[in-house]
């Protein structure tokens, strides 16, 4: 009866398009899809990390010959892309260990109008250390493009 | 364009609504239709879709019960963000289009009335209720559960919830995982676990510590800030994590739920406290 229901139904179900729109959404909405996005990159480079190490065990020729192809502008952007995103992860990462254990959200009280929720109290913990994320971006890059 | 109202001359700006139409009967592809509507101070998005309904077109279907931010019937999604439509100023929205949709992450039974079944049947799976050891005094109570101010004070923010779906529509979780139990199922079973007369905390965590339980929230937090109640389901979900965290490494301390209060023979009911009535129920 209910799957009959559901064919006379409009799924308006918003499916992936959900995890990456933030719209008129809060700061922390931005924040999660930017977070769910570097972590998949993290997870490639990891699996490519892994592939190209393991060039290794196959002698030292195929090492130097994946070494020179990795030696071009683009892997180097690349991995440029992967300290960024390790940084930003590992903070905003830090920011939800510490919320997940309700720590600086507050005290659950009755709500009076205009509501301050738990996002509002928290949201200066997350600008501290966005700014502190940007601060070592910055330095970062400039460490790493004076390496190139 | 002028409305008369108690021989009074009340300019209105007229504003387009943009509104999403289905039918199944029709066709199996939604479309939208714009109505041009007359907008007075104080109209509310609700109010809009009335007049639409009384003056431009009677098929419209929407859903909504109090028009004053109660019942949580009218929920809808108001350009970009869900709302209750009765709780949306039309002037506030600093916009001549207002874009009337159904909330997101439910099926649409028709135009703006969405199917809250699976929202219920969430709801109802956390065991919304106080569960006791003792069952015979819970149902057939002899007193109070004693309970002071502040440990009421610590739930008295979930308990505002009015079911109306909005948290659930803004849950990006729940746009790809349909069994996930949403923020207001997750806020209601903390507002009954942390309820100093309530028993069933384990019980609970039997549905929210698995694997479409509360660990799935990932705190984009869009949840409280669509909330027409402040009930912060967000803070919740983060809440009840951090007591099973504390459960798992034994460091939750074991309570035992409130006890019923009971008149001693030194204290003495004020006189011009009635006497309760006489039971009604069996």
């Amino acid at each position: 009866m209910e799957n009959l229901l559901k064919n006379k139904q409009y799924n308006n179900k918003l499916g992936i398009i959900g995890w990456f729109y933030a719209g008129k959404y809060h700061i922390e909405r931005y924040a999660y899809i930017l977070h769910r996005i570097t972590g998949f990159g993290l997870i490639l480079y990891l699996l490519f990390h892994i592939f190209v190490t393991g060039e290794r065990a196959k002698g030292e020729q195929a090492w130097k010959n994946i070494m020179d192809f990795l030696n071009q502008p683009l892997f180097k952007f690349l991995e440029y892309l992967v300290l960024v995103a390790f940084l930003y992860h590992a903070i905003n990462g830090f920011r939800l260990i510490l919320t997940e254990l309700a720590i600086f959200l507050g005290k659950p009280a009755s709500p009076k109008y205009p509501y301050v929720t738990s996002i509002n109290r928290q949201r200066i913990l997350f600008f501290i250390l966005m700014i502190l994320a940007a601060i070592l971006i910055i330095f970062s890059s400039l460490e790493f493009f004076k390496l190139i | 364009m002028a409305i008369e109202k108690n021989q009074e001359i009340v300019e209105a700006k007229i504003v387009k609504f943009k509104v999403f139409r289905f039918s199944s009967e029709e066709s199996d592809e939604p479309s939208f239709k714009i109505y041009e509507i007359p907008v007075k101070k104080g109209m509310t998005v609700l109010d809009g879709l009335i007049h639409i309904k009384e003056n431009l077109d009677s098929t419209l279907n929407f859903r909504y019960s109090c028009r004053m931010g109660v019942c949580g019937s009218c929920g809808m999604f108001i350009n970009g963000l869900p709302a209750l439509g009765c709780h949306t100023q039309i002037s506030h929205l600093n916009s001549d289009i207002v874009e009337v949709k159904p909330l997101p992450n439910y099926y649409v039974i028709r135009d703006i009335v969405p199917d809250f079944n699976s929202l219920f049947q969430k709801h109802k799976s956390v065991k919304p209720f106080i569960i006791r050891e003792h069952i015979e005094e819970l149902g057939n109570p002899t007193s109070e559960y004693f309970q002071t101010e502040e440990e009421k004070e610590l739930i008295s923010q979930f308990t505002y919830c009015i079911k109306c779906g909005v948290c659930s529509s803004a849950c990006p979780t729940l746009a790809t995982d349909s069994e996930f139990l949403g923020p207001q199922a997750i806020s209601q079973a903390y507002r009954y676990s942390a309820d100093t007369r309530d028993e069933g905390f384990l019980e609970r965590i039997k549905i929210l510590d698995s694997s479409h339980g509360c660990w799935r929230c990932h705190f984009a937090s869009s949840c409280s800030q669509v909330c027409p109640k402040g009930v912060d389901p967000a803070f919740a979900s983060q809440l009840i994590k951090r007591e099973i965290l504390l459960m798992r490494f034994g460091l939750k301390k074991k309570r035992k739920g409130a006890p019923i209060t009971t008149l001693t023979k030194e204290v003495k009911r004020l006189e011009e406290i009635p006497e309760p009535p006489k039971r009604t129920l069996r």
